[in-house]
């Protein structure tokens, strides 16, 4: 009997299969958007090969908050409190500078509740990946408005927001988020290249995603239905990972592309789709084309800006390499001789 | 006369840069080696509201504060005719007369000393510098003293050189107004002062420190690498002396930090950073004072349902709400201890003295490790921001205590982990650190319902099954936080007991019991040294933790009455005791002190003998 026999498998650089990927099975509502970021989630992971092992999946309260447990098992796991998402991470990703770290969080979580510790992780630059499964209602609590409901919107109820919109992406620019992008959570061809090139960012990757609430928000006169994001929906580019070993064989016209060098050697190849002619390295032409976009009433999604020579957070606090949960007591406790030093000063 | 045993009182205006001489006149003291205590009285402000310097010196080494003083300087025209109230009978009273302020004289304070004293000439003598001049007259009355109290000039100097620190022309003008002082008072001072300093060895191995920075030392040393913090009086020293020691001790060869310390935009993010930090198994704490500790609150209970390791160091302040943020209180006990809804417990551990400010700082990390808790370390302001004399402590040899973490190794011989399953009985699971290379490692961390497994649960089993075992790990809590220490009115010195009651009865030789906790200690001790000279005698219990060790629930049994001593209004450890035990609520009498000064013993003597004329 032959014994190489086993099948080729499709296996990622991490040796892994894709049904190592798996996350439980999910409780929320059938045809909810979070459910298709859950499987973006599990395909770029796979695909940029991170080991579960080495991944850290965070997250807030709210419905999008529970997507966790229904992604990668075999990662590390934390539905913390509400808004509390991005200061546990900070202290999380601080501690351990080689783990990978991808958030989940809501509009409530991320635009209301959370909005100081989003506003402060952008600020620090802290390397992970912060995504916001975002359908302006409170799905939990059964259909109230959330700050990223637009002016205008109708509730289910037939009650209008009069509040002016948090755009997350607006916000994130105007801190020096130096990765920002939006995206639907139906359209995997944009969503999944946008999550790889974000889990490979070293700093604060920041992506709005447009995710429907089936329940409470998917009704004329919502703005974050599935109708309602499809027709508005203007996509700016058509977006492609290309590996380090890879040949780059998109072939666009001059003008019409920009490729992005990524931290891990791979390239971000970006078609460019939409009239609007966005350089993605021009922090200022991102905050006006979305602003226009609020008058001309058009959802922009793709990458917005992208810095990829930025420092991040555990740069800036120029920790050791090695995490900070193993040092060791001999690497800890100051000699005998810097304890007489340091009681010196106090006689 | 009064060798060594006065009390010095200097009021001046915040902002005025009167710190600098108030410490240069209180280590010069110490380095006299007299017992010496130093505190300071501020207001909540950067500059022109009053300001207190105190500094008593006693030869028994009672060195906390009295109510009165023997020696005062006011420097301060706001608050002069109210300073010169609480000067003792016979006391002296020395006024800058050039405020265009006179003390006015009445019954009470007709037999004190007045001094003017026109410093204004003096200041002009020592500088020509207008914009020193501000400064160096704090350095004319701190000669003024020295003259007076007789004060080792050379250690006088050396201590004005240790605190310029390389600056010599600052040192040189200081010493040169201290001097001009000094000059002054040996010409123009004639009535005899009855209190004098004598030069004595009984300080040669002693340390002078505050609170907060033994407690930032214990943190260097427990092994803490990160920290996170919202500045807040009385706590921001605390931090601000860690990131002076770590910046010194906690690098590498190649200058890389092996410690992380993030100023957070909020409460609520510094304990969050704290918990992901110790949740990626770093030894994690952050400092805070009442308010901070109030928002923290939903963290803390996440704490205790997840069960992450975590420290709080709290200096507390008197509340509530803002309250007086530079006054001294002991009044967060209750809400520290249940912090949070539900059905929340936290260990709290009280250091009573600079060396268990030291120590608690790493025992804090131990124990939270250990038990796999926030542990909340309640210092106050009283003994975080003044200066407090000790015996130099030893170097910590005590081995980290990391607690029960699974590497990728021991999960190879476990057929399953169960992140919340109380394998060993104690109540304390198993964790494993993310990152750990292993496929049974990863687990779910929430904070909502879950079981044994982590799993999300409804299941009123499931539950009960964790909070029940979180319930068990309260009771081994008890063996891992530090024991009460014990001492009588025949002797003073504290020496610690095991737990067993056994024990508890030889200590407790009187009928009458005093149980108190940290900054009290001091004002205690004083107070049971007083009565004892009118053959009042006490045994006396210090609690230095909660939860409670039954020792300290055995001393209560084994006494006819006792006292519990407490520095807010609605007597917190009284109500925590009866709490654990109602059957001692007829044996117990609270003795409350909340006015944000800190306890004195005339006030603990004055309470106590008040309470005995009525029950006894």
């Amino acid at each position: 009997m032959s014994t190489d026999i086993t099948p080729a498998k499709n296996l990622n650089k991490a040796g892994l299969e894709k049904k190592d990927y798996a996350g439980g099975p999910s409780t929320l509502c059938t045809g909810c958007g979070h459910d298709s970021i859950s499987a973006h989630i599990m395909n770029a992971t796979f695909l940029n090969g991170i080991h579960p092992h080495n991944l850290a999946k965070m997250s807030g309260i709210g419905c999008s908050s529970k997507t966790p447990a229904y992604y990668i098992s075999k990662s590390f796991g934390f539905n913390s409190m509400h808004g509390r998402m991005a200061p546990i991470s900070t202290g999380a990703k601080v501690v351990n500078g080689k783990m990978h770290f991808i958030g989940m969080s809501g509009d409530g979580d991320t635009a209301s509740i959370g909005l100081a510790g989003f506003s402060h992780l952008i600020r620090r630059n802290v390397e992970m990946c912060y995504l916001v499964a975002n359908n302006g209602v409170y799905g939990l609590t059964k259909g109230q408005f959330s700050a990223t409901a637009d002016k205008g919107a109708k509730q289910k109820n037939g009650a209008y927001n009069p509040f002016e919109t948090i755009d997350i992406c607006s916000l994130a620019l105007d801190l020096g988020c130096t990765f920002v992008a939006r995206s639907f959570s139906g359209d995997a061809k944009q969503l999944v290249p946008l999550l790889q090139a974000a889990m490979k960012h070293k700093g604060t990757a920041v992506i709005d995603i447009i995710s429907p609430c089936i329940t409470f928000n998917n009704h004329d006169g919502s703005t974050k239905s599935y109708t309602y994001v499809r027709e508005h929906d203007v996509s700016l580019q058509e977006l492609g990972i290309v590996q380090p070993m890879e040949e780059i064989k998109v072939d666009y016209a001059e003008g019409a592309r920009q490729n992005v060098q990524l931290p891990d050697g791979s390239t971000l190849t970006l078609k460019k789709l939409s009239k609007h002619d966005l350089d993605i390295n021009d922090r200022f032409a991102a905050i006006r084309v979305l602003q226009e976009s609020k008058s001309s009433n058009e959802i922009l999604t793709g990458l917005f800006y992208i810095d990829e020579k930025t420092e991040s957070l555990n740069e800036t606090l120029n920790l050791v390499d090695a995490p900070l949960s193993s040092l060791a007591e001999s690497e800890l406790r100051p000699t005998k001789n810097q304890w007489n030093e340091i009681l010196s000063e106090f006689v | 006369m009064n060798i060594n045993n006065f009390v010095i009182t200097v009021a001046t205006v915040n902002g005025s840069g009167s710190q600098s001489a108030n410490n240069i006149l209180l280590k010069s003291l110490f380095r006299m080696g007299i017992p010496v205590g130093g505190k300071n009285v501020f207001p909540s402000n950067i500059a022109g509201l009053p300001t207190w310097f105190w500094i008593r010196a006693d030869e028994k080494g009672f060195v906390a504060r009295r109510e009165h003083a023997d020696i005062f300087v006011a420097m301060n025209p706001q608050t002069l005719k109210e300073d010169i109230k609480t000067v003792r009978k016979g006391g002296f009273f020395i006024y800058n007369s050039d405020l265009g302020i006179k003390p006015e004289l009445n019954a009470e304070t007709e037999t004190i000393h007045i001094l003017p004293i026109s410093f204004k000439p003096l200041v002009d003598k020592s500088t020509d510098s207008i914009k020193i001049k501000k400064l160096v007259v704090n350095m004319v009355y701190v000669g003024v003293l020295a003259q007076l109290l007789g004060i080792d000039v050379l250690t006088l100097n050396e201590t004005i050189a240790d605190q310029f620190e390389g600056k010599e022309s600052v040192i040189e003008v200081n010493r040169k107004a201290s001097e001009i002082g000094f000059l002054f008072a040996q010409e123009n001072i004639n009535i005899p002062f009855n209190f004098k300093t004598q030069k004595s060895d009984r300080n040669a191995n002693k340390i002078m420190m505050d609170g907060n920075t033994a407690g930032a030392l214990g943190w260097l040393f427990g092994g803490c690498t990160f920290a996170a913090w919202y500045p807040i009086t009385p706590s921001s020293s605390v931090v601000e002396n860690y990131i002076k020691f770590a910046s010194k001790y906690r690098t590498d060869d190649t200058g890389k930090n092996k410690s992380a310390i993030i100023q957070a935009e909020d409460e609520l993010s510094a304990i969050c950073m704290v918990l992901g930090a110790g949740w990626s198994g770093a030894r994690a704490v952050t400092a805070t004072s009442g308010p901070g500790l109030s928002l923290m609150a939903e963290s803390a209970g996440f704490a205790y349902f997840t069960e992450i390791p975590a420290v709080i160091w709290d200096v507390q302040r008197v509340g509530p709400s803002t309250g007086m943020p530079t006054r001294t209180a002991q009044g967060d006990l209750m809400s520290a201890v249940f912090l949070s809804h539900g059905d929340t417990r936290h260990p709290c551990l009280i250091p009573g003295s600079i060396k268990e400010c030291f120590e608690f700082g790493q025992t804090a990390f131990d124990v939270a490790e250990r038990l796999q808790q926030l542990v909340i370390v309640l210092s106050d302001l009283d003994l975080g921001m003044n200066l407090w004399m000790e015996e130099r402590w030893d170097y910590p040899e005590k081995p980290f205590d990391r607690g029960k973490v699974l590497s990728a190794t021991d999960l190879e011989k476990v057929a399953q982990f169960e992140r919340y399953a109380d394998l060993d009985g104690d109540g304390i699971p198993y964790r494993t650190l993310p990152g750990t290379p292993h496929d049974k490692a990863a687990y779910f961390t929430r904070g909502s319902g879950h079981n044994r497994k982590a799993a999300y649960t409804e299941k009123s089993d499931e539950y009960q099954y964790i909070v029940d075992r979180l319930a068990k790990k309260w009771q081994t809590a008890k063996t891992y936080v530090p024991a009460p220490v014990f001492c009588d009115t025949q002797n003073l010195s504290a020496r610690l007991l095991n737990s067993s009651s056994q024990d508890v009865k030889a200590v407790c030789k009187n009928k009458l019991g005093i149980i108190a906790y940290g900054s009290s200690d001091m004002s205690i001790k004083e107070a049971m040294y007083i009565m004892g000279q009118q053959n009042l005698n006490f045994d006396y219990c210090r609690i230095r933790a909660v939860p409670f060790q039954d020792t300290i629930l055995d001393f209560i049994k084994n006494h006819d009455h006792v006292f519990v001593v407490d520095q807010n209004r609605d007597g917190q450890m009284f109500e925590l005791l009866k709490m654990e035990l109602p059957t001692s609520v007829p044996y117990l009498t609270s003795v409350k002190h909340y006015d944000g000064t800190p306890i004195t013993a005339d006030k603990i003597v004055n309470t106590i003998k008040k309470n005995l004329e009525v029950t006894v």
